[in-house]
């Protein structure tokens, strides 16, 4: 499993779940976008390069997916997949993302904004798992 | 449901609940809500949130939840809080994401029975000209010097371009404009999410309906408000957009980073603040206040396409006016009597009502005498109200009113639930006609994941924080 809905009342709770950070981040991005939309369906038209750098994993991995809702917002960017993701050990990602414009697709509600709410990313038996609420 | 509220929560009256200050509280919380409101209020972590709020600094009075709470994030939605100008503090999280999200009511001069026949041709029209749904934008294409003029001017700006009257600017809260704007504070991330997004509705909750008056609660403000039985009406609720989201995303992660020691040792990073007199709490008052601007003339600008609508369909006799605007979701500085001192106080409103009482120089002179327009949505399909304000409210709620009907269930729960062949069909029956972007927005917006908001009304009815003038019932609806 790459991720899975939580209950929450009123946003869109998910854990995500990854063999290591790097596919915890990835699945975490897939798990944001399904809340729109099936990433499974959507095409690899246009790729975007993605480099940050933060203070934290926490803060990283909100930073890594505002910057999508930052391509949704701007360029209607929907995510198919997610293509040489590398976590570094010093708080940095480095990603090329592929998806298509939002347009093209069946889509519902919303993306607002990553938050800090219940946020956690923690080393598990099988790998790494992160918990994050988006305000929707 | 028993909870480990049971013990706390104190009735001090009908729909009054309070839970006492103690350990690290500088104030008690208040709630006021019915019984049967507060059971669904005390099974998430709203209350824990508003006891969270009630220990910060400078916070006075109390911290107030309304008959609409649920959990948000730090502060709960539904939730005001006011704080010192000086020792306390500005934030975000009390604000929320979507700034300035609000509701705005357009007056027409058209009855139930002259749009009964056209309600489809109607709600089409307005799905063709206001642009919705998620990924969309609109065809206003504003340089530098035009979004500047947007964030610092607001409904000016709308005035300047001819998509707004001067009577709009007169009934619509801060007269569409907070003087406290400063475009220089919102960073150019945030401009170039909002920048193709103004005249555009957006998704989630946010919708377009045209309703009509049912009832009449209150015949001397509503003949005020110029409101009567069988009139159609059209609410907006919408509000800041991309660009407003971004600008809270961008003052939480500045105040974790300048004030990282007083990030760290908060419950929840989101209830994050600035300092009241810092550097940084002057610049995001800027920011959100030039959000908040962008809200109001996302809303008229929309008002501006829905003109359009009307008279393609009915002709050019028709007229929408605004009855007013208000917001939500905002953070102001307002005077209030503290210790028999008028004192100026930052007042954060997270889904919750600006709700000024009789004789209130913010008022439009209008219905200064008898109290501010409340406008509270109900969910797609159920009855929306139309509240007055009173001096009650000023006392009690630092003059706040509910926002709305308040999810009680999750997107994804009502997407299991509901089925959109039903939930169309069966606003079908109560001949609500809808439009939506998809179909799994309408069951997700199905009105059974929304508490019934009559309940929520009748609670700040009974309590006296906002009276009743009319209950409006949806003939249309479009949803993003």
């Amino acid at each position: 499993m790459k991720f899975k809905y939580l209950k929450h009342t009123a946003d869109a709770k998910f854990r995500s779940f990854g063999k290591d950070i790097d596919e915890v981040f990835c699945n975490s991005a897939l798990a944001m976008f399904n809340i729109l939309g099936e990433t499974d369906k959507v095409k690899p038209i246009k790729e975007r390069k993605i480099s940050i750098k933060s203070r934290n994993y926490e803060s990283l991995l909100y930073d890594f997916l505002e910057e999508l809702i930052f391509l949704l917002d701007t360029e209607h960017f929907f995510l198919s997949k997610v293509k040489n993701l590398k976590v570094s050990k010093d708080f940095t990602i480095c990603a090329v993302v592929v998806g298509d414009d939002i347009n093209n697709y069946e889509v519902s509600g919303d993306i607002k904004a990553v938050t800090y709410s219940d946020m956690e990313i923690k080393k598990v038996k099988k790998g790494y798992e992160a918990v994050v609420v988006v305000d929707i | 449901m028993v909870t480990k509220w049971d013990k706390k929560l104190k009735k001090v009256k009908e729909d009054v609940y309070q839970i006492d200050k103690e350990g690290n509280m500088n104030v008690p919380v208040k709630i006021f809500a019915s019984d049967k409101l507060m059971k669904k209020i005390k099974t998430d972590e709203s209350l824990q949130q508003g006891v969270n709020v009630a220990c910060m600094p400078g916070i006075y009075k109390q911290s107030i939840m309304l008959s609409d709470a649920h959990q948000g994030y730090g502060f709960s939605i539904g939730g005001v809080a006011a704080f010192d100008t000086e020792k306390g503090c500005i934030s975000p999280g009390g604000v929320g994401f979507d700034i300035n999200c609000g509701v705005r009511l357009l007056v027409t001069n058209l009855m139930k029975e002259d749009i009964e026949k056209k309600i489809k041709e109607i709600i089409n029209t307005l799905f063709e000209n206001v642009p919705s749904g998620v990924g969309s934008e609109s065809n206003i294409r504003l340089s530098d010097e035009d979004l500047d003029e947007v964030l610092n001017f607001g409904l000016k700006w709308a005035l300047e371009n001819k998509y707004a009257t001067k009577e709009d600017l007169e009934r619509c809260e801060e007269n569409g404009y907070m003087k406290t704007a400063n475009a220089s504070k919102v960073s150019p991330r945030a401009r170039k999410r909002g920048r193709r997004q103004l005249g555009t509705l957006g998704a989630g909750n946010h919708f377009l309906e045209v309703q009509y008056v049912d009832e009449i609660f209150n015949e001397e403000v509503a003949k005020i408000f110029d409101l009567k039985k069988d009139q159609v009406v059209v609410m907006v609720h919408t509000g800041s957009r991309g660009l407003g989201h971004q600008i809270c995303g961008d003052y939480l992660r500045k105040i974790e980073n300048e004030f990282s020691e007083v990030v760290d040792e908060l419950p929840e990073k989101d209830l994050a603040y600035a300092p009241a007199d810092s550097q940084l709490a002057k610049d995001y008052l800027g920011a959100m206040s030039s959000a908040a601007n962008f809200g109001w003339c996302n809303r008229q600008v929309i008002t501006h396409f829905i003109r359009k609508s009307f008279e393609k369909v009915f002709g050019p006799e028709v007229k929408l006016d605004l009855l007013y605007d208000v917001a939500h979701n905002i953070a102001k500085v307002e005077e209030y009597k503290i210790a028999g001192k008028d004192t100026k106080l930052y007042v954060h409103r997270k889904g919750a009502t600006r709700a000024f009482g009789p004789g209130h120089k913010e008022i439009p002179k209008v219905y200064r005498a008898v109290g501010q327009p409340i406008l509270v949505p109900g969910s797609m399909g159920t009855s929306s109200w139309v509240l007055v304000g009173t001096d009650k409210a000023m006392n009690e709620t630092f003059s706040s009113a509910p926002h709305g009907a308040g999810r009680m269930m999750s997107r994804h729960e009502a997407n299991r639930k509901f089925n959109s062949d039903k939930v169309i069909r069966e606003l079908e029956e109560n001949k609500v006609y809808i439009r939506a972007a998809s179909r799994r927005g309408i069951t997700e917006e199905s009105p059974g994941a929304y508490k019934d908001v009559d309940e929520i009304v009748e609670s700040a009815d009974k309590v006296g924080i906002g009276k009743k003038v009319a209950r409006l019932i949806p003939m249309g609806v479009m949803k993003g």
